[in-house]
């Protein structure tokens, strides 16, 4: 368990720097976790990340086929907003747990 | 005047909850009814082996009317949909099922036409599926004269049924193109959504230890887009394309189209289910049991047959109009073929990794916890038995419903 401070807020993160609590998340905190991922957030950044938090606070399991039964982007556009791992990436920036894929 | 208890799907979930709750329930008291479209029962750990020749069909099969007890109506349609609101279940042939509990065990199915090109001019040519039996018994066939190449091993993303069976298929392709003499013109290669070999990170350091040693590529977090069936490549949705000459895909899994149709899914068909209770979240007399919901542990036999322990208490809990007192953990207990007869074995739950030791028995065993033994292979040959004769028919079983941490170590 480690702590890492974000926009003045120190937050409980993992090894991997996942939030351990996500209601310790504001919007001003994804700025900041999105610039040391090297992404830039628009408007559309956080309509597919208050998707995700939907989706983790009702126990539905992430997949990135999912995204596109999401209603907001598809699944080539989301790998556009969070290059390299999309779902990892963008996850972490909305300051929920890494996806374990359901086994 | 007697109450209802419908089943929908005899497969492994339905058979052994109908069995148990016959010999629980009195006949004056309650009709039990149980609904598949199809007359056979599979044995699906079976279509593994089909490929390379261990199994054939006819080892993997029996009529699904022989595990439903006597007292238990067997009705063979296709369902149309559930409507929780009025207990009642509409089948495809116009028939109307009225219930008091409902158990939905309608599995889950692969769906090659979701990727783009999956089931195209290639499908059971040079692209296989070993999922169902006509794709086993294609790839049976294929591999009696394959003269080697490109083996790319690929799951299109998660969840999938039994998430090691894609693991088990590339040691046994390793194994089976080895003794064949060959294995120097088979370049293998294991391609998966995953960051490794395997989604728990002991598990999937062990795992991914046994694919180097045996000369298995690896490409991880590899989100299939579509297949090429004209460069014979599969691309994912960074644009990485992997070439091959025979393909075995892993294709999206769904639930019963059933289940969208009734309005009680999740985006995939998964029924939404509480996953420690294993009651659906929407109507209180609805329970779910098997890959059909959307638990957040493996689709897999082994985890139905501990649920089924668990909704046996909890439906006489319900009945009864008493609090639930049985909850489901996650216990997920699997057995990995690696080839050359031997096998290793993990046993897990929703909150514990896969974990070294030994089990059943802390410290006897006879099976090693995550290594390879030879007894561990047995173990998986026996199931077969086990399955037909005593887990279908649900008799007791000595492994405990609940995961336990005796015999595992944590460091």
């Amino acid at each position: 368990m480690a702590q890492k401070t974000y926009a003045g807020v120190t937050v409980e993160v993992n090894e991997e720097g996942y939030f351990t609590d996500p209601s310790q998340w504001t919007p001003e905190i994804a700025k900041e976790i999105a610039a040391e991922e090297g992404v830039e957030l628009t408007d559309k950044h956080f309509e597919m990340l208050e998707y995700l938090r939907n989706k983790f606070n009702s126990g539905d399991a992430l997949s990135i086929r999912g995204i596109n039964k999401s209603g907001i982007v598809d699944v080539k556009t989301f790998y556009g907003m969070f290059p390299g791992a999309p779902l990892k990436k963008s996850t972490k920036i909305a300051g929920i747990p890494k996806p374990s894929s359901c086994v | 005047m007697t109450k209802k208890l419908l089943i929908l799907g005899a497969g492994t979930g339905g058979t052994i909850m109908a069995n148990k709750m016959r010999k629980d329930l009195s006949r004056s008291e309650w009709d039990i009814t149980i609904v598949d479209q199809y007359k056979t029962h599979y044995y699906q750990p079976g279509f593994l082996f089909i490929p390379f020749g261990y199994y054939k069909e006819a080892d993997v099969i029996k009529p699904k009317s022989s595990f439903v007890p006597v007292g238990v109506n067997l009705v063979y349609s296709e369902i149309d949909k559930v409507d929780g609101e009025n207990n009642k279940v509409f089948l495809k042939d116009g028939e109307v099922l009225q219930y008091d509990i409902l158990i939905i065990a309608t599995g889950t199915k692969i769906m090659p036409e979701e990727t783009p090109g999956l089931k195209g001019e290639l499908w059971h040519k040079s692209v296989f599926d070993f999922y169902t039996i006509e794709g086993a018994k294609a790839l049976a066939r294929f591999f009696k004269t394959w003269e080697g190449g490109d083996l790319v091993i690929n799951i299109a993303d998660m969840p999938i049924k039994c998430p090691v069976a894609p693991l088990e298929f590339t040691f046994f392709a390793d194994a089976f193109f080895l003794e064949r003499g060959m294995r120097d013109k088979v370049n293998i290669t294991y391609v998966t959504p995953l960051s490794g070999a395997f989604t728990k990170p002991r598990a999937s350091n062990m795992l991914g230890g046994l694919l180097k040693d045996k000369n298995i590529n690896i490409v991880t977090d590899f989100v299939l887009a579509e297949v090429d069936n004209g460069k014979k490549t599969i691309k994912d949705y960074s644009g990485q394309e992997i070439p091959f000459d025979c393909l075995i895909s892993i294709p999206l899994h769904g639930g019963d189209s059933m289940v969208e149709r009734s309005g009680l899914g999740d985006d995939f068909g998964f029924v939404q289910t509480d996953k420690n209770t294993l009651q659906s979240n929407k109507f209180e007399n609805i329970f779910v049991i098997g890959d059909a919901g959307n638990f957040p542990t493996s689709k897999a036999g082994s985890v139905v047959h501990f649920e089924a322990d668990v909704l046996f208490e909890n439906l006489q809990c319900y009945i009864e109009g008493r609090p639930f007192t049985a909850e489901f953990d996650g216990h997920s207990n699997c057995y990995i073929e690696t080839g050359h007869g031997k096998g290793a074995l993990i046993d897990f739950n929703y909150d514990t990794e896969p974990l070294p030791g030994s089990f059943p028995f802390p410290g006897i065993g006879p099976f090693g916890l995550l290594k390879e033994t030879r007894m561990n292979h047995y173990g998986k040959l026996m199931f077969r038995w086990i399955y037909w004769h005593i887990l279908l028919k649900g008799k007791e079983m000595p492994i405990d419903t609940k995961m336990t941490m005796a015999g595992k170590k944590l460091n």
